[in-house]
């Protein structure tokens, strides 16, 4: 921009470019470090096959866009720059408003750039759906999630176990998500996983995610629901397929019992401290809290 | 007195105190000052009853002006906030109050700060534009005006009386039920809302009929300027989706006060539907905001390039066509609700079909500029910042129109970059560009070029300081609303974040400079011709600042850029054709209806708020007649005497008749 500005020059031409290098620097220097800064963690850095399927269409309609927006940036700098008033070398045409080729073109440009991403985003959509099973030949892991002010319960039906802010899973096997909540909207997200869903209250949300490697992701709300919402944050501990069975069994011996009772005392507003696990949960707990507000009249929220 | 308490005045917060402690002072000081000076007669006969386009026009810009400082000072403590709250630190803001102020700085900003420029804006430059002598409902514009302060007041009520919402900006249910928001914040929320939405409604009935009925003779739609015509798509706009958002409104409020289901947890509520319908008028209102920014920056652009607007009729249909798509796409704000495949996918081609009208105005801009003789003012620069800005923006916007890219980036910190990339870049730079073009119009001298630089320098810098970091901390897990986060690697950014911040602060304190700095070398600036920048449309045509009934005579359009196509005929601007006799003319008498409406409005609201019920009937009761004394005023006008008219003119119209 600052070559862009005729009224800059004459006395300062020698020093302009000085100063628009160290901008230009600084600037490179800064956006290098935040790039790199960026794809250690979170969704640039994948860990699992829907978030890899995910950051692939980030960088692919990231790079077709750029070669669109690129030139128009460029262009719009070097015509503001050539057409300067002061610039007698350049054309003026005061009444040169329309060329029929033209308009074609830059009615096309943006068309084509369009068509072409709105055939990602149509397949994406139905390859990536959350509630869509992941293509994997291992049977999936069922992980029932509810979210409470302002924690994350998991219940793993088939294990008969739970867990409070920490899920652990194992690692390659597709793990297939049913999510209610029991107060206000919250948004399931793990980010190195990939997508996230809403989490909320007489619905049932479906998603379907996997970890490939064994390793402690952050798992998060992204939708706010209140004072506690920055620490409901949780960890997503993937392991290996046996070190999770052996989980599963010591889960099983130790902690109480998660039935109504326990849970009425759970779904109290609280900051989110502290892991906690279910060596027992009654049957049927998540259908009934993800249907139970239908009739009934909910708690007041305490101020 | 309902649930009003002393109580309800934080005295034990001493930022807040101290804070509206300050603003109190203020107040009292300029209500002093304005008393001892005698100033009240001159304001209330000039300014407050005053049914003038240009007048009220002005006042929006003001009100907006003053919101800018109020929004921003919420922006400044969030990103200080952020800044200090890494690992284990939980910064200076608990949550309760920390949610309070996400929560007003996107209120304020986009129904307190946005919409009034932008209002503001059209308000003073349309009746201009299109040749007329003002808009067709005068008293309703001044009403309209008039109920948008009374939703500021509230809103600023709520800083030292009760609390703010502690939702975010459109109060999503089950959150915003008495269940888990049994304050008074929602409350506030909801009354501002609703009497300065009525008011946003009001001015969108009154603009809308005035582009389609009232231009000058000879003006078509094919002749009206473009400005005229991307008002009267954000004006469509405004008529077809405020009513949703008063309706949803409404239905929250007869959940809160009268224990209705509409969208709670239980009794067969769904809050699903809220948050459709809150996004059925809230995209729309996104492009009720860009709309006439774009019209702004073709004005400027082919005005400081010397040249008419490329491809005109491809620019018209652009914004038809992007005013008919805003109502198609209202889910990609929800992909992550689980909608399933089709549906996602058909809203998120919908989105990105909206970039191809506004891929080509893009491109009409930039062969507007090709050809031309580029005078570099401040207005200019605006423009060209914003085509740079605003493709970045619109490049992110369709990254996350693609549904499975949104399962990653929705609720991230690359959403609040993305639209703040749009809104400052598009909005602001748009709202700045007009302020600087249309500032010799209505004030008769032009804005200091230097500081008017400079304030473009830290808006644009400290845009890409404060926003790019977002797009790199979105990608990296970090989530908008949070009070404090534990990883430490989001810190850096977010300082150079807050550095951002500090330069457009700067911007904002320049831009008070420039204001002063320009007011006082009035005289060296001032606009004799009343066409300081050789422009092509009709407002150009008047003295600087216009007189009361804008035109002495009613000018004659045969073509699109009517007042070049005149300065073509007849030489240059001082030349223009001189009639000798003039007629009397009527324009509308100051009407103080809006002012005691607006009055009516704040008790009524306020008494809503905290359940004073008497307060309530007797703000209703009040408003009713005030409007039933209206209903039978019939003195709605004054005459202007033609020897009136003729002294104007001889004084301060075309140089010619002076001679």
């Amino acid at each position: 921009m600052h070559a862009a500005s005729p009224d800059r020059m004459s006395p300062n031409i020698t020093r302009t470019p000085s100063a628009f290098a160290m901008w230009l620097r600084a600037i490179s220097m800064t956006s290098a470090a935040m790039l790199v800064a960026s794809c250690q963690e979170g969704v640039l850095d994948p860990q699992g096959p829907v978030g890899k399927a995910e950051r692939v269409i980030l960088y692919d309609s990231t790079a077709i866009m750029l070669a669109v927006i690129v030139p128009v940036i460029v262009l719009t700098l070097v015509f503001a720059w050539w057409f300067r008033a002061k610039n007698s070398h350049a054309r003026y045409r005061p009444d040169w408003e329309y060329s029929g080729r033209i308009e074609m073109i830059i009615w096309s440009i943006p068309a084509l750039v369009i068509l072409f991403l709105g055939g990602i985003a149509w397949t994406g959509s139905h390859d990536l759906d959350p509630p869509a099973p992941l293509a994997e030949s291992t049977a999936p892991l069922d992980i029932e999630v509810i979210s409470l002010d302002w924690r994350w319960l998991f219940i793993y039906p088939k294990e008969g176990i739970a867990s409070l802010n920490r899920l652990v899973v194992p690692a390659g096997v597709p793990l297939r998500f049913r999510l209610t909540s029991t107060t206000v909207m919250n948004s399931f997200f793990v980010p190195q996983l990939g997508s996230q869903i809403y989490a909320m209250p007489n619905m049932v949300t479906r998603l379907n995610l996997q970890a490939d490697q064994p390793g402690t992701f952050e798992g998060l709300s992204a939708q706010f629901s209140g004072d506690g919402f920055s620490d409901m944050r949780f960890d997503l501990v993937s392991t290996q397929p046996e070190a999770f069975q052996d989980w599963v069994n010591a889960t099983k011996t130790q902690g109480g019992v998660l039935d109504a009772k326990t849970f009425e005392e759970l779904d109290r507003p609280a900051k989110a401290d502290g892991v906690q696990t279910y060596a027992q949960v009654s049957e049927g707990l998540f259908d009934r809290i993800s249907t139970s507000h239908m009739a009934a009249v909910s708690p007041q929220r305490g101020q | 007195m309902g649930r009003l308490t002393w109580a309800a005045i934080p005295f034990d917060q001493p930022v807040v105190m101290i804070a509206s402690g300050t603003v109190g002072f203020v107040i009292f000081y300029v209500l002093a000052l304005v008393t001892v000076k005698g100033w009240w007669p001159y304001l209330w006969r000039e300014w407050i009853t005053s049914v003038d386009h240009k007048r009220i026009g002005v006042m929006y810009i003001g009100l907006a002006l003053l919101m800018l400082v109020r929004g921003f000072s919420d922006a400044m403590l969030m990103r200080s906030q952020l800044a200090l709250a890494a690992g284990h630190a939980q910064g200076y803001l608990p949550p309760e109050h920390y949610d309070q102020i996400f929560s007003a700085h996107g209120t304020i900003m986009i129904f307190f700060v946005a919409m009034p420029f932008v209002i503001g804006l059209m308000n003073f430059v349309l009746p201009l534009q299109l040749g007329v002598r003002d808009v067709a409902f005068p008293v309703l514009n001044s009403v309209g005006f008039w109920l948008s302060a009374a939703g500021v007041l509230l809103v600023n009520v709520s800083l030292v009386v009760g609390e703010f919402a502690r939702t975010g900006w459109l109060a999503y249910p089950p959150l915003s039920e008495v269940a888990y928001s049994p304050g008074v914040g929602v409350d506030y929320y909801l009354w501002s809302l609703q009497i300065s939405g009525l008011g946003t409604l009001l001015s969108g009935i009154n603009l809308t009929t005035t582009i389609l009925k009232l231009r000058a003779p000879g003006m078509g739609y094919r002749q009206m300027p473009i400005f005229c015509w991307t008002a009267l798509a954000s004006n469509l706009l405004i008529v077809a989706s405020f009513p949703i958002l008063t309706a949803t409104f409404a239905m929250l409020l007869l959940d809160r006060y009268c224990g209705f289901h509409f969208f709670t947890n239980d009794l067969g509520g769904n809050p699903m539907m809220y948050i459709n319908l809150i996004w059925s008028w809230g995209h729309p209102e996104v492009y009720i905001l860009i709309l006439p920014a774009f019209g702004v920056f073709s004005e400027v652009v082919a005005t400081f390039s010397g040249k008419p607007l490329f491809g005109r009729r491809s620019m018209v249909m652009a914004t038809m066509v992007i005013c008919v798509l805003s109502f198609l796409v209202w889910l990609h704000h929800f992909f992550t609700m689980g909608a399933g495949a089709d549906v996602n996918a058909f809203f998120g081609v919908m989105t990105m079909l909206i970039a191809v009208p506004t891929g080509v105005k893009i491109f009409n801009w930039l062969f507007t500029l090709y050809g031309g003789r580029i005078r570099f003012t401040v207005p200019i620069y605006w423009a060209l910042g914003f085509m740079v800005t605003f493709v970045i923006g619109g490049m992110t916007g369709v990254l996350m129109a693609i549904p499975p890219a949104d399962f990653v980036l929705h609720n991230s910190l690359f959403l609040i970059a993305h639209f703040h990339n749009v809104v400052i870049g598009g909005v602001v730079f748009g709202v700045m560009a007009g302020i600087t073009y249309w500032f010799p119009k209505a004030f008769g001298f032009t804005l200091n070029e230097r500081l008017g630089k400079a304030v473009f320098w830290c808006w644009f810098f400290g845009f890409y300081l404060a926003f790019m970091p977002l797009y790199v901390l979105g990608l990296m897990g970090a989530t908008r609303r949070m009070q404090h986060y534990s990883n430490m690697h989001w810190q850096p950014l977010m300082l150079v974040a807050l550095a951002g911040a500090i330069l457009i602060l700067l911007g904002i304190a320049l831009t008070g400079v420039q204001l002063a700095v320009s007011i006082r070398q009035r005289e060296r600036n001032r606009d004799v011709t009343g066409d300081p920048w050789n422009g092509r449309t009709l407002e150009w045509s008047t003295p600087s600042p216009p007189p009361a009934w804008n035109f002495s005579h009613l000018p004659q359009v045969e073509r699109a850029d009517a007042f070049w196509a005149m300065k073509q005929q007849r030489g240059t601007a001082q030349d223009r054709d001189v009639k000798q006799t003039y007629e009397r003319i009527h324009i509308p008498r100051n009407n103080p209806t809006g002012f005691f409406l607006a009055f009516c409005a704040v008790l009524l609201g306020f008494s809503l708020i905290w359940r004073i019920w008497w307060g309530a009937g007797l703000g209703l009761l009040g408003a009713i007649v005030v409007g039933l004394v209206q209903a039978w005023r019939t003195d709605g006008e004054i005459e202007v005497p033609a020897e009136k008219v003729a002294a104007f003119e001889r004084l301060h119209g075309p140089k010619e008749s002076v001679v």
